[in-house]
């Protein structure tokens, strides 16, 4: 079980914690359709470093974006989640 | 005399326990591998495939050989290593898989069998016709076994506990004591695991459990500690659990996991007798234990010479130490025993499933040694189970002849033995003249011969050959297997050992007792139940209960005998000519208010919402990014910013998070706030063609018209009235707050059973809609169907900008033959989850999703998605369950077998 640094709470494990998606598969409401799709079935898939979005679901419940790698689940940074990220 | 033998002198044996009904006697402190060698009994155990007969080879938790069961009745725990439980007064414990006896087993024909059961038997009988696999599962399930698990329900409790520390040490031997004292010098908090009964030496500072098996390292330093509070099969004091599951989160942790010894291979190293150097050491030095009395050594390194030395102490005699090195070492020269350099043993012989004579190749030469014990040694491996489950590298020792840890991921690092600090080895071995005879993993009967053979029909991978052989399986995961099994697939693949690699370590280090992972969250705490505000209101009538997710909301409510059915029709009839009421409580709701609030609303819904006027409501449903339909509900307009929208039982905590996601992420910069108000409000929804009489009789003012709402009182408390219909009835969902709710449900209870109503659950509500023909999420909307699929694309918002509105412009979603929402009639039941089919053996076109009989009519009706659907109205068809031996003819037909018109739900508004 993953420990999890939250900006807001401190460290928590990862069972307080919920899995959303990878930055960038977001997919915005503005999106034009080719661009939602490719977002969504076309994904990086690197191996390493990934910036995911999570939320602190059974804590404060904030969205944040993780620095996480994929393969050995080190987490370099937690933030808040910055819409400018999208 | 020969054979096993406690020492002399030492305490009296106290402690009574049985070996397959005979009284015996051990000593505290005993293992009861320790008391049964001392009361002269080296037969343990009959081998899983061939029945051979077995001993005890090791002194630990790696021992593949003494598996016995443990313990009577619900407490019978099977497959206990005797070398890893304690004797108790009382324990009794049973060899496993032997008929009738241990020491005459007729399954030991099977040895006899030995070329039939050979690598891969299992896999190579599936190719055969089907009718010999029946033939061979009756023969090998009768053939192949270990012990049986008890078939009653575990008596005793189990718990789970948390721990935090800066180091976790594992192992409490030397090495991890040192590591202790050093933490703790440093000021750390040191939490110290020992699977043993006690640590070499007490350090006040730091914490420690022992009878501990820290059985798997996860990731940031999360340690799982599997902790016996008492042995397999004895009762725990009152309030204490059998067994704790601790989940430690370590700032580092120290590996001292030390070493495990490897048996050699050679004819018949299975035999009783044949036992690892150490553990014979450690029997005569701990136990006070000689486990024979004529002893030959046979060894590639230097540790086992200090076991001669233990044997000669004990008064055991060592008849000859075969060292397989060319030359002496230090140690040789100056060893008081007769030493043979260039020496192997090749073959073994026995009496009375006991050793009798060691054959030996010495220099060429073959001699043949009287012994009652055989004690080998072929080196040491390291225990880097911990370290590999870490994420740690592993590098090869030439030295040893081991995987050593190498490079860590994580902060774990290994000391002492289990760090690779062993005797060097030496490395020449002898050949096999009967590798069929030649045990690598004793416990799953692999011989060499089975490696080679694998080897020779393709399976170059270890992985692959683990599968193919078993070898390395059950539940020692060759602890003492694997590096003979490498070293021998290395040799016949021409490779080194580091190129034939390794499988991978995986949880748990020794086997873990079910009960333990399950904790407290066993039987009824299994999940939690979700108890509705008006549980007490429903339990008055004693209704069948129903499992919704963790709800548990009222079936039916049968009265007078009724069946489920016959009660569920009353209630939906009750409802089709008089009125009914249900609980809605678990209705997912939502307040969204703000400015903003038809923005947010209009992001996730993907029918129009803006233009809801003030006092209204509507049907909506949600769409996932892909376009498949998520969920559904209402949604309706309060006040100018302020909208409660409901939404499936079931999807409750998925939308809590999709509403957030829809406003946290996509659209931060609107001004609205959500509420999750599901437990808030209470709900209860009066249906039917009386509802509109009995809602004015309640709250004195005209209730509101259909998807209209109104602020009331009933029974004194305030209720908000939402006119929406499920049942396909004139109805209304009447919300309280939950803790009020009951005064209400009392007052509409009655007033509905004046006027011949009747509380209904969920059975009829069941009824009512199916013949409405109204989705279900999960099972119309199965995460497949898309709006169109389910005939709602003319509620559409054509503006777009909704989730899932790109992804619905995907052409393949407006593909013709797509599964499309159908109503299916029939004289005769229809089974749900019935395949369609135009005749038996034709391909399958859909499935019938919701089925159930005519509320007022008579036949049958069902929902059924369907290649094409909407174009095959009228067309015969069958549904059939092969599975459950049930069918129907069924006619396709509109999606709708009740007022058409809808004249009803709007009763003249």
């Amino acid at each position: 079980m993953l420990q999890i640094g939250c900006p807001f709470c401190g460290a928590r494990a990862q069972s307080e914690f919920s899995y959303e998606r990878t930055l960038d598969s977001i997919v915005t409401l503005e999106m034009p359709a080719n661009e939602a799709v490719r977002r969504l079935y076309a994904r990086a898939n690197p191996r390493g470093f990934d910036e995911e979005l999570w939320r602190h679901a059974f804590g404060c419940r904030q969205w944040l974006v993780l620095h996480r790698h994929r393969q050995t689940h080190e987490i370099a940074s937690v933030a808040a989640f910055d819409p400018a990220h999208r | 005399m020969s054979g096993p033998s406690r020492l002399p002198g030492g305490p009296e044996p106290t402690l009574r326990f049985t070996f397959d009904g005979v009284p015996l006697r051990g000593r505290v402190g005993d293992t009861l591998a320790a008391a049964l060698l001392a009361n002269g009994i080296g037969l343990v155990a009959r081998s899983f495939k061939y029945h051979r007969p077995r001993g005890i080879l090791s002194a630990g938790v790696e021992e593949p050989n003494a598996l016995v069961t443990v313990g009577e009745g619900e407490r019978r725990e099977p497959n206990t290593r005797a070398t890893d439980v304690y004797v108790y007064d009382g324990l009794v414990a049973h060899s496993q898989n032997r008929w009738p006896s241990l020491a005459f087993d007729l399954g030991a024909v099977n040895g006899l069998a030995a070329r039939f059961l050979t690598a891969g038997f299992y896999y190579k009988t599936f190719f055969g016709p089907p009718s010999r696999w029946l033939l061979y599962e009756r023969f090998i399930r009768r053939a192949a076994g270990l012990g049986k698990a008890p078939a009653e329900p575990d008596p005793d409790p189990y718990e789970h506990r948390s721990a935090f520390c800066d180091v976790l040490v594992v192992g409490g031997g030397p090495a991890g004591i040192a590591a202790t004292r050093a933490a703790v010098q440093a000021g750390e908090r040191v939490l110290v695991v020992e699977q043993d009964l006690a640590v070499r030496e007490a350090i006040d500072e730091a914490r420690v459990l022992t009878r501990t098996t820290a059985s798997g390292v996860w990731d940031h330093g999360f340690v799982t500690l599997v902790q016996r509070l008492v042995e397999p099969g004895q009762p725990p004091a009152p309030g204490q659990p059998a067994q704790r599951l601790w989940h430690v989160r370590a700032g580092r942790v120290v590996l001292a996991t030390g070493a495990i010894e490897r048996p050699l291979t050679f004819a018949w190293n299975d035999r009783p007798g044949v036992m690892l150097s150490q553990a014979v050491r450690r029997y005569i030095e701990r136990f006070k234990v000689l486990p024979g009395q004529r002893v030959v050594i046979a060894t590639n390194n230097d540790d086992a010479y200090a076991t001669a030395d233990a044997i000669a102490a004990a008064g055991g005699s060592v008849v000859a130490i075969l060292d397989s090195r060319a030359e002496k070492s230090a140690v040789a020269r100056i060893a008081a025993h007769p030493v043979h350099t260039n020496a192997f043993p090749i073959s073994t012989s026995g009496k009375r499933h006991h050793l009798r004579s060691v054959e030996a190749d010495i220099g060429g030469e073959r001699t043949r040694f009287e012994a009652d014990l055989l004690a080998v040694s072929g080196g040491f491996t390291p225990v880097v189970h911990l370290h590999s489950q870490a994420g740690g590298a592993l590098d090869w020792d030439e030295a040893i002849q081991a995987f050593v840890p190498g490079a860590s991921r994580q902060a774990v690092s290994s000391v002492g033995a289990a760090a690779g600090d062993l005797p060097p080895v030496g490395i020449a071995v002898a050949d096999l003249p009967d590798p069929k005879a030649s045990f690598i993993d004793f416990q799953n009967d692999v011989t060499a011969a089975d490696i080679d053979l694998a080897w020779a029909e393709g399976y170059r991978s270890v992985e692959h050959l683990k599968r193919y052989t078993t070898l390395g399986m059950a539940t020692d995961q060759g602890k003492t297997s694997n590096m003979a099994a490498l070293a021998r697939l290395a040799s016949v693949a021409g490779v080194t050992i580091p190129q034939a690699g390794l499988t991978t370590f995986r949880a748990p280090f020794t086997p873990v007792t079910l009960g333990a992972l399950a904790g407290a969250d066993g039987g009824g705490h299994a999940a939690p139940n979700r108890r509705l505000a008006l549980y007490d209101r429903h339990q008055r009538l004693a209704p069948i209960w129903q499992p919704l997710g963790l709800w548990h909301r009222p079936r039916a409510y049968p009265v007078a005998g009724e069946t489920l059915h016959q009660a569920a029709l009353r209630e939906a009839r009750a409802v089709r000519t008089a009125a009914g009421i249900v609980d809605v409580s678990t209705l997912a709701k939502f307040a969204v208010v703000g400015p903003d609030a038809a923005a947010l609303l209009e992001s996730v819904c993907a029918t129009g919402v803006a233009k809801l006027a003030v006092g209204r409501g509507r049907y909506t449903f949600l769409l996932r990014e892909d376009g498949m339909v998520m969920d559904d509900g209402t949604v309706w307009r309060l006040e100018e910013n302020r909208y409660l929208l409901t939404s499936s039982t079931g999807g409750a905590d998925r939308m809590e998070a999709h509403l957030s996601y829809a406003h946290r992420v996509l659209a931060p910069h609107l001004r609205v706030s959500v509420v999750a108000q599901q437990e808030h409000f209470a709900g209860i929804a009066l249906a039917g063609p009386l509802a509109k009489a009995i809602l004015a009789e309640l709250t004195g003012i005209a209730p509101p018209a259909h998807m209209g709402l109104a602020q009331a009182e009933i029974a004194g408390v305030a209720v908000l009235i939402l006119a929406a219909s499920y049942s396909g009835e004139r109805a209304f969902e009447l919300y309280a707050v939950a803790s009020d709710a009951g005064a209400v449900w009392d007052a509409v209870e009655a007033a509905t059973r004046a006027r011949g109503g009747a509380p209904y659950g969920l059975e009829a509500l069941e009824f009512l809609r199916i013949e409405k023909g109204h989705i279900v999420i999960g099972a119309e909307a199965d995460g497949r169907t898309t709006p169109h699929d389910l005939q709602l694309e003319r509620m559409l918002r054509k503006s777009g900008g909704f989730i899932g509105a790109a992804g619905l412009t995907r052409p393949a979603l407006s593909a013709p033959d797509r599964l499309q929402l159908v109503g299916l009639t029939s004289e005769t039941p229809i089974p749900e989850g019935a395949m369609l089919v135009t005749a038996t053996g034709e391909p399958v076109l859909g499935h019938v999703t919701s089925a159930a009989g005519r509320v007022l009519g008579e036949g049958a009706v069902a929902l059924g998605l369907l290649a094409g659907g909407r174009l095959r109205t009228g067309e015969r068809l069958l549904a059939t369950s092969p599975t459950r031996n049930q069918s129907a003819h069924v006619t396709v037909t509109a999606p709708l077998f009740y007022d058409a018109e809808g004249t009803r739900y709007r009763d003249g508004d």
